[in-house]
């Protein structure tokens, strides 16, 4: 038999279906590579083989009375029945943890399904586990995670993208088909690119929020992350829609057209024929590799041979997009963050005032990343800074989405773009420098202020490390995104890239190589002088 | 009720400080919302007397990824509200979050309304002891109240602070008032009309004790004639409408005082002791708290649409100023009788319940029933809820019991027992009529015999009339009454007393 962990989502789908192969068999499969390999990725934070299975069971069942019933009945299930998924450990399971990669949330079991966790419960999906972040989501690399850093499965000593950096690198190493991660300027779209998997950040309001950890409530959206975009659409198909306890989603309908995105290459290409694409020049940042700028215009160049249309465009705002997210985020973070007080849950620190208290749990419980961002915030948003910094940043943030509006209004299908300026860096690279690291998502998060949906999608290799292309739809446009991803993915099936596994993968499976936490030890070593430079970035101050 | 009130009003600050100084008084209410569940999550509000922390969910204990929604019921409470005291309308209004750490505040910031109330520049109107007052009302908003510390000592004598979240997320009204108010009285009478407008038109119950309307005092003084306010000092702590009375006459005269000896006034948060009658500092405010206001990104901005408003104008109730003057203009009462009818919910409901099954009543009769020997009855057995005639005695039997004194059937003096015993034993005024024999006797001729028993058996009050004076008539009238058991009218006796003693003088015979 195949090796299970190689087949997509769908096939499994079908396997499941036609009685082939039964969800326990195909979770045991998922298993047991993740258990192995966690010690040389640590993509996860937990695995929870028991629940995992209990669930699977469950699954095999339904399916069995569905077979039983007829095959109408068997037709009827969703796709993502009985099929492992995995969750980043900042998604509510009622007794679950729910660490968002910070201390502070040490211990904490949650008492309620997210409202994700509730659909893909319904769906009969299998969790097998929660995977590692950046600290409440803060971060493009995992490097900020309080349980340590993931390791890339393309190069070990490299990150894997962040926040979402265990759910990419998971679904990378086959350890799941599918993975749920959020993306607040980025964060499911580069981890994808540097992984080489699809991640998508749908529109601002199409997956509720209820239930998952907030970093900064305007722009968090939660997403899907697979190794095509059929199972992307499907896993989307399974979280969005409105939910009424977040007041935020949309009431947009979801179209069940997810789950039929066209098997054949010949069909999915023929969508492309007549598509207007805008190709934003402010995109092709300064410091872009030029590995990467390449492999994009490849990426370009083929969706133009299979008849899009690709014309440049200006946004011309996107210089700012940085500068505001990095007010608007840490604004609303530093609010969201205000209920970590050693309380109600977590660790409670400090034997003293209330005050002192709140110090000592705070103090110690957040990461440096974390506790700068707060002050960044809690700064833009003081008595005499507020209209300087907060409400300027949000009309700069009004102008940023009539950049977009602009181009749909001119007719533009949707715009292709790079999704990270570089390939995955390795460890250490960027802690010394906020900045830099902020950086890694000029690409992204001017689609996150926009509200916009985006993807991200593999476009081949650059030194040997996966380069992502990101398209950016107009508002509820998830389907044509998908379509568009669909149809790249026709037109290069036959690319020799797509045959390659991730390079280190075998080596995840040696015990004795190093941890990623004593990779990245070794690597800060060799930067510790410099994060105590004065020139370490002026949002540091 | 505003007769107790009024024997132990307190003393108003001497008139000399009064004389020098205007007090200027702004006052800020909060109310608890009447709504079966909170104001962002669906937990209910029924948690007085529950055991602590039952009435909780992740939203209002503030839970990792909990979110708000909004309690419709709660936004039409206050846009009722703003009806009521005739405020303008935001088209579109937005929350707030209002950030600082406590204990009692789950998410490290209440959810509030800060650039845009969702009612502005209102105004309400009561009277005092000098006249009426009209007060402006500077915006009412909606925000969610807080949990509810508990300050204990454990059996091995360690002092903890112990947090009950029922009371999270509760929906509260705040309504601040424009600086307009300048005298204790005022300041209570405001409260007082306040929570009887917010009673009447359903949005709270607004029980100060049980802490459902909470009023605080920013007072300052300056001296006549002066433009500028003076230093502002916030009265917490005040749990009764005296005690609002009370604690800003204090604070009048405690300001005065030190104007007066020179010694500067500090901006502060004031306490009222009502055991010690003083006021004492809780905290001086050095430095304005930055709240750091910003629009909470987890609710959208709500939109006051002209159609829903004008539903909830229709659904408003007669509001208890209108109802005063329609009581005085329309039913012909007296100013006092319909503001005391007014302030009574049980009094309220017993005069219009009687008016409308026995519309033909005269008002200032049934008024005189109401607030009389009614009221007094019903205060006896404690008859204190609004629904005061239910179960205890029927609107129907008030008005018969009416009608047979307008008839001339029963003398008010047999009417105020079968009222007590209506109201004690629910039995109907008919069958208490019929047991006891009562049946008035208005019959010249039939009262004729006792009369002039009456007159044979007390020559000395007999000589006094005559003697020239006229009250001693009104013995004779008692004696008569005890005669026939207090079923002769007394009206009817009276002139047939005068007829014989200015007629026939035995003694000048």
């Amino acid at each position: 038999m195949t090796n299970l962990t190689r087949l997509l989502a769908h096939e499994m789908a079908d396997l499941l279906r036609r009685g082939e192969v039964t969800s326990r068999t195909l979770t045991e499969a998922h298993l047991a590579p993740a258990e192995r390999q966690n010690h040389a990725l640590h993509a996860w934070l937990t695995i929870d083989r028991e629940r995992a299975l209990d669930e699977a069971d469950a699954a095999d069942a339904r399916l069995a009375a569905a077979r039983a019933e007829g095959v109408d009945a068997a037709k009827r299930l969703h796709p993502l029945l009985g099929i492992p998924v995995a969750l980043k450990d900042l998604v509510s399971i009622a007794g679950g943890q729910a660490t968002a990669g910070s201390r502070i949330l040490d211990g904490y079991r949650s008492p309620y399904d997210a409202h994700i966790t509730e659909r893909l419960r319904d769906v009969g999906a299998v969790v097998l586990g929660k995977t590692n972040m950046d600290e409440f989501a803060m971060g493009s690399s995992t490097e900020h995670s309080a349980y340590g850093p993931t390791s890339n499965p393309w190069a070990l000593d490299r990150v894997p993208g962040g926040s979402s950096g265990g759910s990419s690198a998971a679904v990378a190493a086959f350890h799941v088909p599918l993975g749920i991660g959020t993306d607040t300027g980025g964060s499911i779209r580069q981890p994808a690119a540097l992984c080489g998997v699809v991640g998508m950040k749908p529109t601002y309001g199409r997956v509720s929020r209820y239930g998952i950890v907030a970093f900064a409530s305007s722009l968090d959206q939660i997403g899907p992350f697979a190794r095509d975009a059929r199972d992307a659409a499907a896993l989307l198909h399974v979280v969005a829609g409105r939910d009424d306890r977040d007041s935020t989603s949309a009431p947009v309908p979801v179209p069940d057209e997810l789950l039929a995105l066209p098997a054949s290459n010949d069909e999915a290409a023929a969508w492309l024929r007549g598509r207007r694409l805008g190709l934003p020049k402010e995109y092709f940042v300064a410091g872009m590799e030029p590995g990467v700028e390449e492999r994009v215009r490849e990426g370009v160049a083929a969706l133009e041979g299979a008849g899009a249309r690709v014309e440049e465009v200006s946004l011309p705002h996107t210089e700012y997009g940085l500068a505001t997210y990095y007010i608007v985020a840490p604004a609303e973070a530093s609010a969201n963050l205000a209920r970590y007080d050693g309380i109600r849950y977590g660790p409670r620190l400090g034997d003293g005032t209330v005050l002192e208290n709140y110090l000592a749990t705070r103090g110690r419980g957040f990461g440096a990343e974390v506790k700068r961002r707060i002050m960044l915030g809690t700064y833009a948003l003081s008595a005499g800074y507020y209209d300087a910094y907060y409400l300027k940043a949000q009309k700069v943030r009004t102008l940023i989405k009539q950049d977009f509006d602009s181009l749909w209004a001119q007719g533009f299908d949707a715009l292709v773009a790079p999704t990270s300026p570089t390939v995955a860096f390795p460890f250490g690279a960027r802690m010394a420098d906020p900045v830099s690291m902020y950086l890694s998502d000029a690409c992204t998060l001017p689609v996150n202020m926009a509200g916009l949906p985006g993807i991200s999608i593999p476009c081949g290799l650059a030194e040997g490390l996966p380069v992502g292309l990101q398209f950016i739809g107009a508002a509820w446009s998830e389907l044509e995104l998908l379509r568009l991803s669909r149809a790249y993915e026709a037109i290069t099936a036959d690319a020799e890239w797509r045959t390659l596994e991730p390079t280190d993968l075998p080596r995840a499976d040696d015990p004795s190589t190093p941890t990623p936490t004593e990779r990245a030890r070794a690597a800060s070593a060799g930067v510790s002088q410099a994060l105590t430079s004065p020139q370490a970035g002026v949002l540091r101050s | 009720m505003t007769a107790v009130r009024q024997a132990t009003r307190p003393k108003s600050p001497p008139s000399s400080v009064l004389e020098r100084y205007e007090p200027v008084i702004g006052i800020e209410v909060h109310c608890q919302l009447r709504t079966a569940s909170k104001m962002f999550c669906s937990c209910s509000t029924a948690y007085d007397g529950a055991p602590p922390n039952t009435h909780t969910c992740p939203v209002c204990l503030g839970l990792p990824g909990a979110l708000p929604t909004i309690n419709r019921r709660a936004v039409e409470h206050v846009l009722t509200t703003g009806l009521a005291i005739e405020a303008t309308f935001p088209e579109t209004t937005r929350w707030e979050r209002k950030n600082y750490f406590y204990p009692d505040l789950p998410k490290g910031y209440q959810i509030s309304q800060y650039a845009i109330p969702l009612a502005a520049a209102g105004r309400l109107t009561f009277e005092t002891s000098e006249g009426a007052i009209s007060v402006g009302i500077t915006r009412a908003h909606l925000e969610e109240d807080t949990a509810k510390l508990i300050h204990s000592t454990t059996a091995d004598g360690r002092r903890v602070s112990l947090i009950d979240f029922n009371r999270s997320g509760a929906p509260l009204m705040e309504i601040v008032t424009e600086p307009e108010v300048h005298s204790a009285e005022a300041a209570r009478r405001y409260a007082e009309e306040l929570q009887l407008m917010l009673r009447a038109i359903g949005v709270s119950d607004a029980d100060m004790e049980r802490g459902q309307m909470r009023v605080e005092a920013n007072v300052s003084l300056r001296p006549r004639g002066a433009k500028e306010f003076g230093t502002r000092v916030e009265i917490k702590n005040m749990n009764s409408f005296r005690s609002v009375e009370r604690a800003v006459g204090h604070e009048i005269e405690r300001q005065a005082a030190a104007l007066d000896a020179g010694e500067p006034l500090v901006q502060e948060t004031r306490g009222w002791d009502d055991g010690r009658g003083a006021t004492y500092r809780m905290r001086v405010k050095e430095t304005s708290d930055d709240y750091r206001y910003f629009p909470e990104p987890d609710l959208p901005p709500l939109h006051v649409e002209a159609p829903g408003l004008e539903e909830l104008r229709a659904r408003l109730p007669e509001l208890p100023s209108a109802r005063r003057a329609r009581y005085t203009s329309d039913l012909v009462l007296s100013a006092y009788d319909a503001g005391v009818i007014v302030s009574d919910p049980a009094m309220l409901t017993a005069f219009e319940a009687i008016l409308a099954v026995g519309p033909q009543l005269p008002p200032k009769e049934v008024a005189n029933l109401v607030t009389g020997d009614y009221g007094r009855a019903a205060k006896e057995i404690d008859l204190r809820t609004p629904a005061g005639l239910v179960g205890l005695s029927e609107p129907g039997e008030l008005a018969d019991l009416l009608r047979r004194i307008l008839d001339g059937k029963l003398s008010r003096a047999n009417a105020k027992e079968v009222l007590a015993e209506h109201i004690a034993k629910g039995s109907s005024v008919a069958s208490i009529v019929d047991a006891r024999g009562f049946r008035q006797i208005s019959d010249v001729s039939a009262l004729a015999a006792t009369v002039d028993e009456v007159l044979a058996a007390n020559p000395a009050a007999v000589a006094d009339y005559r003697a020239g004076k006229p009250q001693a008539i009104r013995f004779l009238v008692g004696q008569v009454m005890k005669a026939t058991r207090g079923q002769a009218n007394a009206a009817v006796v009276q002139a047939t007393l005068r007829e014989r003693l200015d007629a026939a003088d035995p003694g000048h015979a």
